[in-house]
């Protein structure tokens, strides 16, 4: 099944809270080899003026699989995660990711268009504190190869 | 001490760094992200869909590359935006392992923003492994 294309333009809701603990700031940021102490040391980050430890950059993306999941495991949308690669990332921070926040993101599906017999597939989440405060947003493009290839 | 806007200039390395990564690193990574896609753990399936080997999450090699830039920079929170494209895959052999090489330079000073966009270099073999691979960090 192709990928559908209508779902170009579709906005989720808000979905739900991501809260975002030490440990696994600890294990995210020993997974990237991110050796800076404000990553596992609450001292080191209140000393840089954070409230707690901090996420690494790309740590967002564990946050936005989230919300993105809402599009990739909805079958209509004909998306086969075995023909899926990741073609670009982007993350803009609005502020740092530290640990004790709760986060909720909205799936934004900016575009997909067909391009060289791929689909590529444009999603954007916009991660916020639970009061509204923009937190960080994420561009991911995935290349869906057709079922032939 | 954090380095400042004004001692930049275009061009200039501001860090270099070598990644070592094995298949453990892989499955620390699944772990610790959520992504338990298994062409980045096992080999039958990642060659079943065409691919030499296991390979690398790419965004195991983004979150990588952007570590010696937080270190620089002094701050890991002044990292604003950083983007990269997916342009070669990793393949992470076994038994073995793969040598990920990183250059940080000086891309662009926006002294009215207070930010610099450092330009990332990252290649397996002497082959980029990332394109476009640019991060813009706050600087006094």
């Amino acid at each position: 099944m192709p990928v559908d294309t209508g779902y170009a333009g579709r906005e989720y809701a808000p979905n739900a809270v991501f809260e975002v603990g030490r440990e696994h700031l600890r294990s995210f940021a020993a997974a990237v080899g991110a050796q800076h102490p404000a990553h596992t040391d609450t001292e080191a980050a209140r000393a840089l003026g954070h409230p707690d430890v901090i996420a690494p950059p790309t740590f967002a993306v564990v946050v936005a699989q989230r919300a993105e999941a809402q599009l990739f495991e909805d079958p209509a949308a004909g998306i086969d995660f075995s023909r899926v690669v990741h073609a670009d990332e982007r993350f803009t921070h609005h502020r740092p990711i530290h640990a004790g926040d709760r986060l909720v993101t909205v799936l934004h599906v900016d575009s997909i268009v067909e391009r060289a017999g791929l689909a590529m597939i444009t999603t954007r989440a916009e991660i916020a504190a639970e009061d509204g405060e923009a937190v960080a947003t994420v561009v991911s493009t995935l290349a869906v190869r057709p079922e032939e290839s | 001490m954090a380095p400042q806007l004004a001692d930049l200039e275009v061009g200039q390395e501001v860090a270099r760094t070598q990644v070592v990564v094995d298949r453990a690193r892989l499955v620390r990574y699944a772990a610790a992200s959520g992504d338990f896609n298994p062409i980045h753990w096992n080999e039958r399936v990642a060659r079943s869909v065409g691919l030499p080997d296991v390979i690398a999450h790419g965004m195991w090699t983004m979150g990588a590359a952007v570590g010696p830039v937080a270190d620089w920079v002094g701050d890991p929170g002044r990292v604003l935006d950083y983007q990269v494209r997916f342009t070669r895959p990793i393949p992470v052999p076994d038994p073995g392992d793969a040598t990920v090489e990183v250059v940080a330079t000086v891309g662009l000073v926006d002294e009215s923003a207070g930010t610099a966009r450092i330009d990332l270099a990252v290649t397996l073999d002497g082959q980029r492994v990332l394109g476009k691979a640019q991060a813009v960090v706050r600087l006094s």
